[in-house]
Formats: C-alpha cells, sequence, structure tokens
C-alpha cells in the first residue's frame, strides 16, 4: 500500500502543477473593478505569466470564476447560474470590497458578499485592489491547486473529497437575514 | 430660435400664477410648489407657452415627520430660454397618488416606475408599475426613511452558515 500512497501523491502533485499553470478564468464584471482587472490581465501586470491569461467566454469552459465587482440581490442569481455551469475543478476568486464583503454598499440592494450564495477560494481585498494584489491571490490560489488532492482516477471517485457545496465557509452572523416571504 | 432674456419666476406666475402655490429661486433655478391636481394644467401650460418641452426627472424626497410626507419633484428644460425648473408637489402619505405624465412625457413612464419602487407613490393613469430598479417580491420601498437600513430580501437561498 505504501507503495499506492507514494504513487498517487506523486500523481496529485503532478495534476497540481498542470492545474496550476492552465487557470482558465471566467470573469464576471460587473462594476468599476473591471478596469483593474484589465490592467492585471494586459502586458504591464500580464497574468499569463502565471498561466491564467485566456479570458473564457462561457463559464462551461473555465475553471476560475473571478466576481469582478458588485453583485446585488437581483444579479446573484445569474451569478449562481454561472457558477453551477462550470464543470470541476472550479475555483471563485471574490475580487475587490464589493464582492468579498459587499464594501460600502450596506444597503437594500447589495449582496453583503457573494460566500453567502457561492463558495469562495480566494479573497482579493481593496477598492479597486492594486494589480500586485491580484497576482499575489493567483499565486496563493495557485499553491493552493498544487498542494491539493486531484482525483482524477476511476478508482478515487468514491474517496472524493466532499465538493464545494458540502464544505463550510465562515459567512457573517446574520440577526437580519430575513427571506423575503417573512418581511 | 434665438436665446432670450432668463425666464423668471415672476414671469411664469404671471402666466400661470392660478396654479402655483408657491415659487422661489433656489440656486438660480426657479422652484415653482403646487397640489397635486394643478400638476397637469401647470405642465401642459409650461410646454406650450415657455417651451419646457424635456422632462428631465421625477424624484421624490421623504420627510418622516412632516405632514404631508412626501415631495415628488420634477424637473424640466426649456429649449426656448435654455433653461431648467423644479415642480414640487407634496404628497400625503396616507394617499400617495399623483397624476402621470406618461400621456405628455414618453419618458416619465418609466421615471415614474422608479418612483414607485422606492417611495411607493402611486401614479395615477401610469398603468405598467411593474419593479423597473427593484426585483418582484420584495417588499417595502427602500428609499422611505422608515425602511431598515439592514433589512435583505434575498433571491437565492443563502448557504447555510457553518
Amino acid at each position: 500500500m505504501a507503495v499506492m500512497d507514494y504513487m498517487t501523491t506523486k500523481k496529485d502533485e503532478l495534476v497540481g502543477w498542470i492545474r496550476k499553470f492552465s487557470l482558465f478564468p471566467y470573469p464576471f464584471v460587473t462594476a468599476c473593478c473591471g478596469m483593474e482587472f484589465m490592467a492585471v490581465s494586459s502586458t504591464l501586470y500580464d497574468t499569463d505569466r502565471f498561466g491564467a491569461a485566456l479570458p473564457r467566454f462561457t463559464p462551461r469552459q473555465a475553471d476560475l470564476l473571478m466576481v469582478v465587482g458588485t453583485i446585488s440581490h437581483k444579479e446573484a442569481p445569474i451569478l449562481k447560474k454561472v457558477y453551477d455551469q462550470m464543470c470541476e475543478p472550479k475555483w471563485v476568486m471574490a475580487f475587490g470590497a464589493c464582492a468579498t464583503s459587499g464594501g460600502f454598499y450596506r444597503n437594500y440592494g447589495v449582496l453583503q458578499g457573494i460566500d453567502r450564495v457561492i463558495p469562495v477560494d480566494i479573497y482579493v481585498p481593496g477598492c479597486p485592489p492594486r494589480p500586485e494584489t491580484v497576482i499575489d491571490a493567483i499565486m496563493m490560489l495557485q499553491e493552493r491547486i498544487a498542494g491539493d488532492h486531484h482525483p482524477i482516477l476511476p478508482a478515487e471517485q468514491r474517496e472524493r473529497e466532499p465538493s464545494h457545496e458540502n464544505k463550510v465557509f465562515p459567512i457573517f452572523p446574520a440577526a437580519d437575514r430575513v427571506p423575503p416571504s417573512q418581511t | 430660435m434665438t436665446a432670450t432674456a432668463p425666464l423668471s419666476h415672476e414671469a411664469i406666475e404671471h402666466e400661470l400664477g392660478r396654479l402655483i402655490e408657491r415659487s422661489w429661486q433656489s440656486f438660480g433655478m426657479t422652484v415653482l410648489e403646487l397640489s397635486a391636481e394643478h400638476l397637469v394644467p401647470l405642465v401642459t401650460g409650461l410646454r406650450d407657452k415657455f417651451d419646457f418641452v424635456l422632462f428631465l426627472d421625477v424624484t421624490a424626497v421623504d420627510y418622516p415627520e412632516r405632514s404631508p410626507r412626501f415631495d415628488a419633484v420634477y424637473h424640466f428644460y426649456s429649449r426656448r430660454h435654455n433653461q431648467r425648473i423644479r415642480l414640487k408637489v407634496r404628497v400625503p402619505a396616507e394617499q400617495p397618488v399623483v397624476p402621470t405624465l406618461a400621456g405628455h412625457y414618453g419618458s416619465a413612464r418609466y421615471m415614474e416606475r422608479e418612483v414607485h419602487d422606492m417611495y411607493g407613490i402611486e401614479f395615477a393613469g401610469n398603468e405598467d408599475m411593474r419593479p423597473i430598479l427593484l426585483y418582484e417580491g420584495f417588499v417595502g420601498h427602500p428609499l422611505r426613511k422608515d425602511y431598515p437600513i439592514e433589512r435583505e430580501q434575498p433571491v437565492v437561498a443563502y448557504r447555510s452558515p457553518g
């Protein structure tokens, strides 16, 4: 068994190394952070150096969902649908203060952080974030992918880690979070 | 058409004074205050006599401690005088109804829907009062001062907290 464990670990390292340099982002750009996203993805800062340059124009071909900008309650169903359309493995980046926590929009209309609707792997602070912050976040995400378990063999499918849906992510306490039917 | 002298609120009062309750200058803009039943005659008068053909905006103001509680605020623009004008209509909270201007200015249909979303003011005659900025199922009017600032009405079910 020790040999099998060794082989599995080596396989995970290999798959992780491959996956971390072929991130295909889907930019879900809704607000002014999009300008900063353009800066970071174009020549001066150039996310292509990290293998995360080619934006896909359908979520079905992407594996990194970059939520760039404010998400309102009216838009949350669209974001959820886009996330559900992405194939596994998939990662989510909350880009900027609004996607992370609602930012300074503490009001009736804005979702107070996209982690209330979809699981988030990495949060990028800033309003908008500096390109260096985004690159740092991409590199941290790459480290995480490299260290992850990658169950790609048929025999591994059963011992797969719980999917994103079942993982526990911290969410802010919500005393005043009332579903529409109760208001 | 050549530009003429600036239009003073006295000139408007001279023509349409019977429809106006109060008028004054505010930061260079003429402001007219009137009651809801005079809104349509005054707007048509301003349009026909002073060329206020462009409907710029309708919004509202909530004064919770005042009675009547709301002001519906209209802005118009006159091509001939190159000048804007502000109309204020007081609206009671018990019966928040003002006549619609959709028959005179097409864009009023959409702006009145927004005011209805945000303040709950009805526009008599405007049949299409679906939410335009808010969504179906939203309860309440968020720009009223008594709307709780932290109340959320999510559309998607939130993920269960850990």
